[in-house]
């Protein structure tokens, strides 16, 4: 489908029965599988016991500050665009704890280092900006000069089944971000869902040896020009119906100067700090780090938790916060996220997932907060 | 904390229901971990032991509501070295604050046959109004591991660590989908202090603020979402004027209709 995984071998159609075979041979090969899962109103990410549980026929309907489940005329499995979580939960989990360390008799003490897990975790139904994300944070949290060790750990065995997107929600920007619809590179397989009249099937690429070795046990064939051309179809119908726009362009140069802009007051007179996007951000990695004890003094522990640039802690330095006002939190986010993330490591923060948009209470819109900033300091992009 | 193998602790009650008291004793298997750590100088709800002073931590819980214990608080800070307020009451003044915005007399003279035998306050006050305190612990009751890690790091000598953020956070990091997002549902949440882990959220509730205002409550700018989601200006203020009703953030609720 894209220009590079045409040449990774030919590609194939598993009909949608086929995907409980897909799931049964991930984990009969020793992986821990996670995929999308209804659960309370949401389609979240968890661990499925069996294909079955993949949310057949729910699509969603979103808006800034508000998520809906809706029925589908289709038993489409991945036709909802991204929930209120993100891989980030299994590569770079919430809480974790880092080492503990007991006194020991002699009045010295032993220290030992968190086990790290060995569950190898399969993830079936990445969709093409996740697969961004997931590589953004490889290249923070994994990059071999200073890797977190149980991330890299974590990372290396994860299998990766991506899925092309045909149906992309109202708060999406992908193609704005370059990030989709159609998968770029690290996935060890490659889905496109076809649904029609009485039709429901996928075409199927690998992307590693990996991932070829798992057809071997699939019910496949290969896939006709007819059913490669209605897949690449709907991938490119998909780039027209995103439901947001961002003209990224020239964004790390707009932001660098946009320190008085009059819109961070704006903004921040409707945002409530609460910290909610950074925390279904995909690409946000920020952690803090706190030691407790037991009540005996005998037990010590150091455990590491997502933190957020939205949170007063974030920025306390001796006698107080460095960023206190609204003002000052909102506009870290958004230069970080847009702009001085460039210079960290050579990409934009955001992949256009629409989630920080959606999870946000109060429907703040980065997409939105842009074109204002754009309109205010002018530009490039002023005036659009 | 100092040279004696084993601090002394008190746990006193001001205006309160004691809830936040039994959170203490629902410490359970801690319990005992705790009493091997420390001498109990006074806790009526625990034990007859009333040891004087001075404390090395002193827990106390409710409101500051008559005379009597405006003078008692006091005596109780310079008896201890260390003084923790545990609880909505003890850190906001509690649901009894409501006392603050009506005529307290009057509601005295409609209640009780002879009011004059009555001696309390026209307002009910956190402790912190009234004497200086080392450490705030929220919430309707306090939760019980906020309240263990905060005597862990007194008794180690550490500064307690007790995050100021929302509770969102925790619904972020425990998993649960935003209920005002998913459902509809209106949910203090945003504008609350973390620490009782979001439970309210996890059961499909909204959050109803019982450990007051999060560090920087943007208040004002909820009001509006919560009354999009079909929550009536009156009761708006209502949700508001609870546990917390006179904290600061929460007390100046004026919805537009
Ligand atoms: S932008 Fe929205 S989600 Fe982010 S901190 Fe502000 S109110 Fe919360
Ligand atoms: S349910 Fe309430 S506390 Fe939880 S994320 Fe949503 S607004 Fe915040
Ligand atoms: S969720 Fe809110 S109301 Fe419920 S216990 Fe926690 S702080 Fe109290």
């Amino acid at each position: 489908m894209s220009a590079d995984s045409e040449s990774r071998g030919p590609a194939w159609l598993l009909p949608a029965s086929g995907l409980a075979r897909l799931h049964d041979s991930l984990r009969e090969a020793g992986y821990q599988v996670i995929g999308p899962r209804v659960v309370n109103g949401a389609i979240v990410l968890r661990e499925l016991s069996s294909a079955d549980e993949l949310p057949f026929g729910w699509g969603v309907t979103l808006a800034p500050g508000g998520y809906r489940l809706r029925r589908r005329a289709d038993h489409a499995a991945f036709a909802h665009s991204a929930g209120p979580g993100s891989w980030k939960q299994f590569l770079h989990p919430p809480r974790e704890q880092l080492w503990s360390a007991h006194r020991t008799p002699d009045g010295g003490y032993s220290a030992d280092s968190a086990a790290a897990s060995d569950a190898k975790l399969a993830f079936i139904g990445v969709r093409p900006c996740d697969l961004r994300a997931i590589q953004i944070q490889d290249q923070v949290l994994g990059a071999p000069t200073h890797p977190d060790s149980t991330y890299a750990s974590r990372r290396s065995s994860v299998f990766i089944v991506a899925v092309n997107c045909t149906e992309p929600g109202e708060t999406c920007f992908c193609t704005s971000m370059g990030t989709g619809p159609r998968a770029g590179r690290g996935y060890d397989l490659l889905l496109t869902e076809l649904t029609g009249p009485g039709d429901h099937t996928f075409v199927v690429e690998a992307g590693s040896a990996a991932g070829e070795a798992t057809l071997a046990g699939l019910d496949l064939r290969p896939a006709d020009p007819g059913a490669m051309r209605r897949a690449q179809a709907s991938v490119s119908e998909a780039a027209g119906k995103m439901g947001r726009t961002m003209h990224a362009d020239g964004l790390r140069d707009l932001l660098a100067r946009s320190h008085d802009a009059a819109r961070w007051e704006d903004v921040a007179s409707r945002c409530l700090t609460c910290g909610n996007c950074t925390m279904a951000c995909p690409t946000c990695f920020c952690t803090t780090v706190e030691d407790v004890t037991d009540l005996s003094g005998d037990h010590a522990e150091r455990w590491q938790s997502w933190a957020s640039c939205f949170d007063l802690d974030f920025s306390y330095v001796h006698s107080g916060p460095v960023r206190s006002s609204g003002e000052s939190r909102y506009r870290q986010w958004l230069t970080h996220k847009l702009g001085t993330w460039h210079d960290q490591f050579g990409s934009s923060g955001c992949v256009g997932c629409g989630r920080c948009i959606v999870w946000c209470p109060v429907g703040i819109d980065i997409t939105e907060e842009v074109a204002a900033l754009q309109a205010e300091l002018g530009g490039p992009e002023a005036g659009e | 904390m100092r040279d004696s193998p084993r601090p002394k602790l008190a746990v006193w009650k001001l205006a309160s229901c004691d809830g936040c008291q039994l959170t203490v004793l629902d410490c359970q298997d801690e319990l005992l971990a705790l009493a091997a750590e420390v001498d109990i100088a006074h806790f009526t709800e625990a034990t007859t032991t009333d040891l004087p002073g001075p404390y090395d931590v002193s827990l106390v819980e409710g409101s500051i509501t008559t005379p009597a214990d405006a003078e008692r608080i006091r005596q109780i800070r310079a008896d201890s070295r260390t003084l923790v307020t545990i609880g909505a009451c003890a850190t906001a003044g509690g649901i009894q604050a409501l006392r603050n915005f009506a005529d307290a007399a009057e509601f005295s003279a409609a209640i009780y046959a002879r009011p004059d035998y009555v001696a309390s306050l026209a307002t009910s006050t956190p402790v912190s109004g009234h004497v200086p305190v080392d450490f705030e612990l929220r919430g309707c009751p306090i939760d019980k591991r906020q309240l263990l890690s905060v005597l862990s790091a007194l008794l180690a000598g550490r500064q307690p660590r007790i995050p100021g953020h929302s509770v969102c956070h925790e619904c972020k990091l425990r998993g649960t989908a935003c209920v005002m997002v998913a459902h509809g549902t209106p949910c203090l949440g945003p504008v609350t202090q973390a620490g009782c882990g979001a439970i309210c959220p996890s059961f499909d509730r909204g959050c109803y603020g019982c450990f007051g205002p999060m560090a920087t409550p943007n208040t004002a700018a909820l009001v509006p979402e919560l009354m999009r989601l079909g929550t009536a200006p009156g009761d708006v203020r209502r949700v508001f004027a609870t546990f917390n009703a006179a904290a600061p953030g929460f007390r100046d609720v004026r919805p537009k209709p």
